[in-house]
């Protein structure tokens, strides 16, 4: 989001708070969030893509929904939704016609080639809903198609390979795909939202939405780009009951906004300059200059991300949605528990429901148990390593993965084992208190050192990097 | 939300809002005001991580590519509290500054590479002592106008002597209001020139005075994340000692011509008229200093000998008008007593990079070594 966004985002809130009668705002907040998501898109180097990425979102989430229908046929509401959505989606492309000042995406295809595609794509869905008869089939397929989307956008050989694929398709010159082609925005949450929904219909979980609900909650765009990954039920009863702005909220919903602006832009886009990256790691004649990169890089990381999720919150706010936090101060944590607890927690809580658990249930419900041990070390790295390959297929994010899971880990047996003295050290408040700030200082940097993997895109510059900070 | 209820802790109100509106319009209005009314640009400049928690730079902030760590800007107190001219002068220090263009300041050359780094490595010693200690104030701009500016400013720092290398292309009067430096600090050009007497008209619409909403704190946001910037690529020079982006390549400076003669819309060779050439600013230059010894140096060129090399030395300059500037240039000397050094030809034509006056490590090395002589001999008989 840029500024000139949020400005726009902010104006609309005051207008929709001010004018829009109450009925219509659940209406309003879908037909808001659709084009928002092709304004947001970014152009991209291969033709109508930023057309056909927010399409395809649209096209997934609706697929999605209707295979978390329980229902064996669609509501009048569903069918507007429907309509909605669809007519939404022609009115973009027809701004083919207009000025390129007056369109919401670069070039969109011609109405009528987008018209049959959608009639054809909605109504083999539909087909396919009505004729399968296998519900946990299609939920699975679904989830499957996501997870062959989403590792074809984070896997560099295979992005360039279906980027070639597209550019072909365009009459473009194959030979100059890249990975950067398929900058699909909001993928990566719009994924595991989906998966949210589609994994909760399977084991029962997930409360009957509308199509209108479902849709806005998957695409709602202050959340659009960078999060947080709020869960549909707590969503729901927010977007049902859309509360009239008060006095109060309205200033928690502009102060967060503008904290977020003084995070995002001042702060972290100041840090950028001096933050670690491969350029700057190569540059750096000594290891007090590493280590003031990588700090920057860790401050630079935390108020860029937190400031959008102030950001995204405020205009939630603003909106009648309360979206959940996704930082409660995490480098103030004493061990590396707190940390994951406060550090982008609608991804760990997400990874928490549909890794960890499951994962640990499931192994200990084999009729060869493994050793406990044996299940937490598991669990704790295939928890990590699925946040780090969410970032991007790559050595780095895998080994920055290994790096938090094997600290969970070990914090696990070594909280275990020292409860009973740690639970005696609180009756010696001085002690307990220097020992707290051991915890904060040595978890700080172990988050800081992780870095590192997460910062640079070859392990053996990361690890070069890694020695040069302490001299070698 | 529960932290975050702080910001709204005050009563609902039916005009609450309206109120927190109102007040900060109004604290955002006088603190704009205030702001330019105080004009405290300069003070803000002053405050430096340079010389304290980063080392000063070799050179004066210029560029506009972030892979260099280095940017434009036009707060003198900001680009000299950033160099390493604001370190205290030490006692037993014989300090030299050098005003000039981007061959001075070194195009395409490390930091180390500079003529006066060259200077400073030979640790040059006078006869009472002193060590003689060069810095580098020289600006990528040609415009004897923003030589003066820097001049002024740099007398601040106590030198003892002053280099000012010069080419022709600074000295064109119509040129001295073009440099962004100048313009923007038509205040000071202004009292300098009223000052020391160069006459030009002083109403020129080049030079920008900014109106009162120009000088608040939005008309001034530009010079604020300037200043914010240079901090922040001070840690970077720190760290890495870049400050500057070298190309993998370049294109050589061009040897062969058309057979173009022109120069400064004169397409025949004749006299340069007199007052075309700014020498009136080397005589203003030259008053400011007082009794600070001033050394006036035509710097080197490269001469070509490729095509149409006998209707011009290079890319910049045909034969007629160089000789003429030459010629001007000692004749000017000659008359207000400057001491002048014209080393025009002083350097092989190999050692120049991509324009007719950016050295090469050898040529700068070679500059160097002959302006060292120079220098000991003047600071030796100032002394």
């Amino acid at each position: 989001m840029s500024l000139a966004h949020i400005a726009v985002f902010v104006l609309a809130a005051l207008l929709y708070n001010w004018i829009a009668p109450a009925r219509w705002r659940g209406w309003l907040l879908m037909i808001a969030s659709v084009l928002a998501i092709y304004w947001l898109q970014p152009q991209t180097p291969t033709r109508q893509l930023d057309f056909f990425f927010p399409t395809a979102t649209l096209v997934i989430a609706f697929m999605s929904w209707l295979f978390t229908r329980q229902e064996r046929s669609l509501a009048r509401e569903d069918w507007a939704a429907l309509g909605v959505m669809c007519g939404l989606v022609l009115l973009i492309s027809s701004t083919r016609y207009l000025v390129p000042e007056l369109r919401l995406t670069s070039r969109p295809p011609d109405i009528l080639a987008v018209s049959i595609a959608l009639t054809l794509i909605i109504g083999l869905n539909l087909a396919l809903w009505r004729l399968l008869r296998s519900r946990p089939l299609l939920l699975s397929f679904s989830i499957l198609v996501i997870v062959a989307l989403f590792v074809i956008l984070k896997f560099e050989p295979l992005a360039v390979w279906f980027s070639g694929i597209l550019r072909a398709w365009q009459g473009q010159d194959v030979s100059l795909a890249t990975s950067a082609d398929l900058n699909w925005l909001g993928f990566s949450y719009i994924a595991f939202r989906l998966i949210h929904t589609l994994r909760d219909r399977q084991t029962g979980q997930l409360p009957d939405l509308t199509l209108r609900e479902y849709l806005t909650y998957i695409i709602f765009f202050p959340t659009y780009t960078a999060g947080p990954i709020d869960r549909a039920e707590r969503f729901a009863p927010d977007y049902r009951d859309l509360p009239v702005l008060t006095a109060s909220q309205a200033v928690v919903g502009l102060g967060r906004i503008l904290i977020g602006l003084l995070k995002k832009f001042v702060i972290a886009d100041s840090l950028a300059l001096i933050s670690l990256d491969a350029t700057s790691a190569a540059q750096a004649v000594s290891a007090g200059g590493l280590w003031v990169l990588l700090y920057a890089y860790t401050f630079r990381l935390f108020f860029d991300f937190s400031g959008y999720t102030d950001i995204a919150i405020g205009i939630g706010i603003l909106y009648g949605i309360t979206l959940p936090e996704n930082f409660n101060r995490p480098y103030l944590k004493s061990s590396i528990t707190a940390f994951w607890q406060s550090w982008h927690m609608t991804l760990s809580n997400w990874v928490r429901f549909y890794i960890f658990s499951p994962l640990s249930r499931w192994l200990l419900g084999q009729s060869k148990r493994p050793p406990l041990i044996l299940v937490l070390l598991i669990c704790h790295l295939a928890t990590m390593i699925v946040i780090g390959l969410w970032h991007g297929i790559t050595w780095t994010f895998l080994i920055w993965g290994l790096w938090h899971g094997l600290g969970l880990f070990i914090h696990k047996l070594w909280s275990d084992r020292t409860r009973r003295w740690y639970r005696g050290l609180q009756q010696r408040p001085k002690l307990w208190k220097g020992w707290t700030v051991a915890g904060v200082v040595l978890t700080f940097h172990f988050v800081v050192l992780g870095w590192v993997w997460f910062a640079l895109p070859d392990a053996g510059l990361a690890l070069a990097v890694l020695g040069g900070l302490f001299g070698l | 939300m529960s932290d975050w209820r702080w910001l709204a802790q005050t009563p609902e109100h039916p005009h609450f809002i309206a109120r927190v509106l109102a007040k900060a319009a109004l604290l955002f209005v006088v603190v704009n005001l205030a702001f330019a009314l105080l004009n405290p640009l300069d003070v803000i400049g002053a405050v430096s991580l340079y010389n304290g928690p980063v080392p000063g730079r070799v050179r004066l902030p210029y560029g506009e590519d972030p892979r260099a760590y280095n940017l434009s800007l036009n707060n003198l107190t900001a680009m000299f509290a950033s160099h390493q001219i604001a370190r205290p002068k030490s006692a037993n220090e014989y300090r030299v500054v050098f005003i000039g263009d981007s061959s001075l300041w070194g195009i395409l050359l490390h930091p180390d590479e500079t003529v006066t780094e060259h200077i400073n490595r030979a640790d040059l010693t006078l006869t009472d002592g002193r060590q003689i200690t060069a810095y580098n104030l020289g600006h990528p701009i040609l415009a004897l106008s923003k030589d003066l500016l820097l001049l002024d400013h740099a007398l601040r720092y106590e030198p003892d002597m002053v280099v000012w290398l010069t080419t022709l292309r600074s000295f064109p009067r119509e040129r001295q209001f073009d440099a962004p430096l100048v313009r923007h600090n038509a205040g000071h050009i202004r009292r300098l020139f009223a000052a020391y007497g160069p006459a030009y008209n002083l109403s020129d619409d080049r030079l920008i005075e900014p109106t009162l909403l120009e000088r608040t704190i939005v008309g001034q946001r530009r010079a604020l994340a300037d200043w914010l910037r240079l901090q922040l690529f001070g840690i970077m020079w720190g760290i890495t000692g870049i400050d500057q982006y070298y190309p993998d390549s370049f294109d050589l400076r061009t040897s062969d011509f058309d057979d173009d003669i022109s120069w400064e819309g004169y397409t025949e060779p004749r006299p340069i008229p007199e007052n075309m050439l700014a020498f009136d600013i080397l005589d203003a230059g030259q008053q400011m200093l007082g009794s600070i010894p001033l050394l006036l140096v035509n710097e080197p060129i490269f001469i070509s000998d490729g095509q149409n090399s006998d209707l011009r030395y290079n890319l910049w300059y045909p034969r007629w008008a160089y000789d003429n500037y030459r010629e001007q240039y000692r004749a000017a000397a000659s008359t207000h007593n400057w001491r002048y050094l014209d080393l025009w030809n002083s350097i092989d034509s190999s050692e120049f990079t991509d324009s007719p006056v950016h050295l090469t490590p050898a040529g700068s090395r070679q500059l160097a070594e002959r302006l060292s002589t120079e220098i000991i001999m003047i600071a030796n008989e100032d002394t």
